[in-house]
């Protein structure tokens, strides 16, 4: 690469970057802000204060707030887990044996993937509500692996089906059995698939709103998304504006944590030595 | 140990294409088998036969008396080195090794001490507690066999071990292997195309053509006495010349000149009108440096060098000749077959080192009659082949092994694998003596 490719490499990069990370910089800008800076036009607030923060985490905010985190979290991680349990063994499945109707399987999950969630929200609306799943944790469990589990099952088989078979077989003549070499061997290898598959789910689960916002009613279940629509100023007349920025910056740090935290588990690779090199 | 019969086994795939085609075949107690064939004449398909890792068709494969078809692998107890060497990447190297007994959860003393055992017997101590991912070719070569020995399993099965070695590393490997099955003595099926690796550690060797078996005996029996084209063309290198020739009483007209025959070839041949002529290229000699007392015993030509190969040891003359096309289109099949491309009809001639030969003029050649392969272009039978005296050759095989074996018995323990210094001084003795039978 010549001097001059490289540096436009890194202006295009600084360009890229930057477009990316302004509107979080902006909405992070907005959590600081009081009501009254927030139409000043300037991206710096004139006097940062800690106010919007205060607001989600006590008094009325707070009960709206706090059950929604929870809520969120809870039932997001239990719908991830439930996904890449699920996702590994049909995963290993189709990577592996040869099955009547795999391709049916990996198209009907496409299927349901591109699958428009809005045109199944009110039938799943009255349904819920008939066998008492409205307004519950299940209740968007449920929609959730429908989101969650055709995109893990594409990915990890992915992941599989670039294990070397050798493995395997190579641990089946050392005496394992079926299961033992799955466990011990396969699992193990596919561990950065599976990471990289859990944070995907984990980000589609949490960042839904429109199950969210149809299928709960109280704060018994209702998710964060829902919960930040819901917001309402100090009086009916202010606008709510900064309260929202400040929980979508709280909302945002467990998706951050995450990544940096399985970062280096995601690199693929771990394969390297596995066979001839 | 034990000793592995196959009885006619066919591997059929769903398209009913046979990669194996009735096979039958029998390897003793301790025996180190080798299946060698071009690629895709089945020799993988049937180790992974044997190991379980493919499905039988129909046919009886019975280990150690017991017949598995339709055993899993794991209740085989066979050991098998892959051509990848297929180590766990996420387990140390000592994991890696102890990775059976961990599944036979053995306690965790016997464990170290076996693991510690097998180590000893590779070199691999000082690479224990590293990853897969930062050893060498080599070393993980050694660690893929550390594995398998540090089971007592009935048979060793390796699947084309060296192929993913530089041409070094190949050549020590080969003679640690075959020291490693000399000491501990376990029966051994060996994969491999290489005619180096199959004439070097095999007892016996099994050549494989299209799923059926060729022929079963002795490196040397290969060599001197094939029982087709296909063995004699594949075993040896430079490649057995054929050339075509007609059978004129008792002499054949080659190209080089007419070969007369002795009374139990020329008796073996009559009758016939086009014949191939199988010669290996040091059945020729550049007939300036051959002894007066040998001349009478072959023929002498005149022809002209295309190309001469001076390797320093000894030198290659390359001497092209016309052959009718019906000839020529064989031998090409033929050498495809063989994964080799054999553009033109050519003699590889094996001269001295010494010989003034030079490219492009014509030379003298002296070829030995007494040694010459006549085949049936046809079917591609040998029809010189002396089969008593192959035979011979292998029984010799078979009681230098017996040999060996008593031998390196009384240095190995009891328990079937062999350490400490004085197994070790052992091995280098049994390693010695299979070099000089080789």
């Amino acid at each position: 690469m010549s001097r001059k490719e490289k540096n436009w490499w890194i202006v295009a990069g600084v360009l890229i970057v930057i477009y990316a990370l302004f509107p979080v910089a902006w909405i992070v800008s907005l959590s600081f802000k009081a009501p009254s800076d927030l139409t000043n036009g300037q991206f710096l607030p004139t006097d940062a204060t800690s106010e919007n923060y205060k607001g989600i985490f006590t008094g009325a905010g707070g009960d709206l707030f706090l059950p929604a985190l929870r809520n969120s979290f809870g039932i997001c991680l239990i719908a991830t887990l439930i996904s890449c349990i699920l996702a590994m063994f049909a995963a290993y499945a189709i990577a592996r044996l040869d099955f009547p109707g795999k391709k049916f399987i990996l198209g009907t999950a496409l299927a349901v993937a591109i699958f428009p969630v809005i045109s199944i929200v009110t039938p799943l609306f009255n349904l819920w509500r008939n066998i008492g799943l409205y307004d519950t944790w299940p209740g968007l469990i449920i929609p959730y692996l429908s989101l969650t589990l055709p995109i893990s099952i594409w990915t990890m088989s992915a992941f599989f089906r670039e294990i070397p078979w050798e493995m395997e077989q190579a641990a089946q003549v050392d005496g394992a059995t079926t299961w033992q070499a799955f466990r011990k061997v396969i699992v193990p290898l596919a561990a950065p698939g599976v990471f990289t598959t859990a944070i995907i789910a984990f980000f589609i689960a949490w960042n839904d709103f429109i199950y969210g916002i149809s299928l709960t009613s109280t704060s018994a279940s209702r998710p964060v998304p829902a919960a930040l629509g819901l917001f309402s100023g100090a009086s009916q007349f202010e606008d709510p504006t900064g309260v929202i920025a400040a929980a979508a910056v709280i909302v945002t740090i467990p998706v951050v944590v995450l990544v940096l935290l399985f970062q280096r588990r995601i690199v693929a690779g771990l394969t390297n030595g596995a066979v001839k090199g | 140990m034990a000793e592995i019969q196959m009885d006619h086994i066919v591997k059929q795939y769903g398209d009913g294409f046979p990669a194996v085609n009735d096979v039958s075949l029998d390897i003793a107690d301790g025996e180190f088998m080798i299946l060698v064939g071009p690629s895709g004449c089945g020799k993988s398909t049937l180790l992974r036969m044997i190991v379980g890792l493919e499905d039988i068709t129909s046919g009886d494969m019975v280990i150690g008396g017991k017949r598995v078809n339709d055993k899993a692998p794991r209740e085989r107890n066979l050991s098998m080195v892959f051509q990848n060497y297929a180590l766990y990447p996420h387990l140390t190297v000592f994991e890696n090794i102890a990775f059976p007994l961990r599944l036979a959860k053995m306690d965790d003393g016997e464990v170290r001490r076996r693991v510690n055992e097998a180590a000893d017997v590779l070199e691999l101590h000082e690479h224990l507690e590293r990853k897969p991912a930062n050893l060498s070719g080599g070393q993980r070569q050694r660690v893929a066999m550390g594995r398998a020995i540090v089971r007592q399993a009935e048979a060793f099965l390796f699947d084309e071990p060296l192929s993913n070695l530089d041409a070094k590393l190949r050549g020590q490997m080969r003679t640690e292997i075959s020291r490693l099955q000399r000491r501990l003595g376990i029966t051994t099926v060996y994969v491999t195309h290489d005619q180096t690796e199959a004439m070097t550690l095999g007892d016996r060797v099994c050549v494989l053509r299209k799923g059926k078996i060729q022929q079963v005996a002795s490196p040397r029996e290969l060599y001197d006495q094939p029982v087709n084209l296909f063995v004699a063309g594949f075993i040896g290198s430079p490649p057995m010349n054929f050339l075509p020739a007609r059978l004129e009483g008792r002499s054949l007209s080659t190209p080089f000149g007419p070969v007369e025959l002795d009374d139990k070839r020329a008796a073996a041949v009559a009758g016939r009108e086009l014949l191939l002529v199988g010669i290996r290229p040091e059945y020729f000699e550049d007939a300036s440096l051959v002894d007066d007392a040998k001349r009478p015993l072959g023929s002498v030509f005149r022809a002209r060098v295309d190309v001469t190969e001076w390797l320093g040891d000894q030198q290659y003359a390359y001497i092209p000749y016309e052959a009718p096309e019906e000839i020529t289109n064989q031998l090409r099949a033929l050498s495809r077959e063989l994964d080799a491309e054999e553009l033109r009809t050519q003699a590889i001639v094996s001269i001295d080192s010494t010989s003034r030969i030079r490219e492009g003029r014509e030379a003298e050649f002296w070829l030995d009659s007494r040694k010459v392969h006549v085949f049936d272009p046809s079917t591609g039978e040998n029809l010189t082949r002396d089969a008593e005296a192959g035979a011979a050759l292998t029984r010799m095989a078979a009681e230098d092994r017996e040999e060996q074996i008593a031998g390196s018995a009384g240095g190995r323990s009891s328990g079937g694998m062999g350490t400490s210094s004085s197994g070790g001084a052992g091995t280098s003795s049994g390693g010695a003596r299979a070099a000089g039978a080789a």
